[in-house]
């Protein structure tokens, strides 16, 4: 076999093992929610279908599915179908860049355990965290719905807030690493020196902003149900609205990759080397601690959501404009500063 | 009256992240607290005897207590009862040819059990009501007829508390 065949081949393998992953966590991050959220308020959730209701999310599944696709009558119908595609693509697409384990070596082969190597893995994951922004936008102006445009542009204006936040905050780990490529942010991490205790302020700053940037609760202005019926997607309905969906936990669990990767060391499973194993063994740890860090962000995702009410409008920019980037931009030149004075 | 002065935040507190560290410690720790949730067809809700649910006439020795004297009718707030009256051998001379509450306009509120000098119409304790039809939610006197063991948790209630 030529040897970009079997590199295709590989690429391929990996594309679907992460997706195939990531849709059935996507649809057990709803199962997820709705139990975390009922044991927060004292009820049970979801136990009727399957054990402990574990079927609910397949049953979902087939309901919408099975629903009337309704499309409004002066709803632009080509934008209209175009915005929970691209919602869905931004949000599968940065999977691509974060890397889920150390390099394994399979028969004499050095593989990677990253979909992308890209050596500007931090650009292309806040490239695409701003392209979900489209979806959200185009949903609200094209279902032709006060509602749907006001959540789409409160979206828009909030994702362009904090995105300049989030971005400061990542510079700031960009200084310390001198690299674009998360790979190396991660490696960089090895031990306790994950970046959660180096860049506390940068930590804070980016978590807020990935709620803001999932459109969670706290900030979940985009779909307000009180004051927006549905917000961008009301207008929405069978597999359009599930995608609409999908793309949400998508995001949130991609994000608490991100999360991972930048700040909570990634696949790095401290003191694993000194336990003296196998280096398979050490492989399948690293992914595991990999797996267990992400799910821990999820739940906080989730945690946070049933924890803290919404924000108002004013106080989201507020916070935004008035006291996240003057923060990150201090944490920037701090973080410069002390760089240059431990060089010297 | 005590002056409360209000304090300004500290810096800490301005930061809002202690507290929004205590609030989710507290909703973990709720995630562990028994639940309230009731598993409602198989496990069912006992009413204690002051609930009013459907009302329903006794039937005694096979016979409904009721005598038609209308006073049920007349006291419905939201006009639900229609009672007709009718001529019979037994002591009390009459008794009611037609009862018939519109379970649709019936509101619970237990005036007809109050005003009745017989004791004839009781709140039950049903409150599950299924109809698929306006027709259907007339309900004559087949399904108005209780015996009076199956309301004698009620009546109890009602002689001592009336």
């Amino acid at each position: 076999m030529p040897e970009w065949l079997i590199n295709l081949l590989i690429t391929l393998a990996k594309i679907a093992v992460v997706h195939g992953v990531l849709l059935t966590c996507v649809a057990y991050t709803v199962y997820l929610e709705r139990k975390v959220s009922a044991f927060m308020q004292d009820r049970i959730g979801p136990n009727r279908v399957g054990p402990f209701g574990l079927l609910q999310p397949l049953v979902d599944v087939v309901k919408l599915l099975m629903k009337e696709d309704i499309v409004p009558v002066n709803a632009n119908r080509f934008v209209h179908s175009l915005a929970p595609i691209i919602s869905i693509l931004v949000a599968l697409s940065t999977i691509a860049v974060v890397p889920f384990g150390n390099t394994i070596n399979i028969a004499g082969r050095d593989i990677q355990l990253q979909i992308a190597d890209v050596n500007v893995g931090v650009l292309y994951f806040l490239a695409l965290s701003s392209l979900g922004v489209y979806g959200v936008t185009l949903s609200g102006w094209s279902s032709n719905n006060k509602y749907s445009l006001l959540g789409g542009l409160r979206s828009s204006a909030q994702m362009i807030s904090y995105e300049l936040a989030m971005g400061l905050a990542v510079l700031a780990i960009v200084l310390m690493n001198g690299s674009l490529e998360l790979d190396t942010i991660v490696k960089n991490q090895a031990g306790w020196h994950w970046n959660v205790i180096l860049q506390p302020v940068g930590f804070i700053i980016f978590i807020t902003a990935a709620l803001a940037e999932t459109n969670r609760h706290p900030f979940d202005f985009a779909e307000a149900e009180q004051e927006l019926v549905a917000g961008y997607h009301t207008e929405y309905s069978s597999m359009k609205f599930a995608l609409f969906f999908l793309a949400e936990y998508a995001n949130v669990i991609v994000m608490s990759a991100v999360i991972t990767t930048l700040y909570c060391g990634g696949w790095q499973f401290p003191f694993v080397h000194s336990m003296g194993l196998s280096p398979t063994l050490i492989s399948i740890l690293q992914v595991l601690a990999f797996c267990a860090k992400t799910f821990f962000w999820v739940f906080f995702f989730v945690w946070i959501r049933w924890t803290i009410p919404r924000f108002r409008y004013d106080q989201l920019m507020n916070l935004g404009w008035k006291v996240f980037i003057p923060l990150g931009i201090v944490n920037l030149v701090v973080t410069g500063l002390v760089l240059l004075l431990m060089k010297h | 009256m005590a002056i409360v002065k209000k304090k300004d935040l500290t810096i800490l507190e301005q930061t809002y992240l202690p507290q929004v560290v205590k609030g989710l410690g507290q909703t973990f720790k709720q995630m562990f607290k028994p639940k309230f949730t009731r598993q409602y067809p198989e496990e069912r809700w006992v009413s204690p005897p002051s609930f009013r649910g459907r009302p329903v006439l006794v039937e005694e020795q096979g016979k409904e207590r009721c005598v038609a004297c209308g006073l049920c009718s007349r006291v419905c707030p939201a006009l639900a009862i229609e009672v007709q009256a009718g001529e019979t051998e037994l002591e009390k001379e009459r008794y009611p040819e037609k009862f018939e509450i519109n379970m649709l306009r019936c509101i619970y509120c237990g005036f007809c059990e109050e005003v009745c000098p017989e004791e004839a119409i009781v709140m039950s304790d049903e409150f599950e009501l299924v109809f698929n039809n306006q027709p259907e939610a007339i309900y004559g006197k087949d399904k108005l007829l209780f015996p009076k063991e199956r309301v004698q948790k009620r009546l109890d209630f009602l002689k001592e508390n009336r």
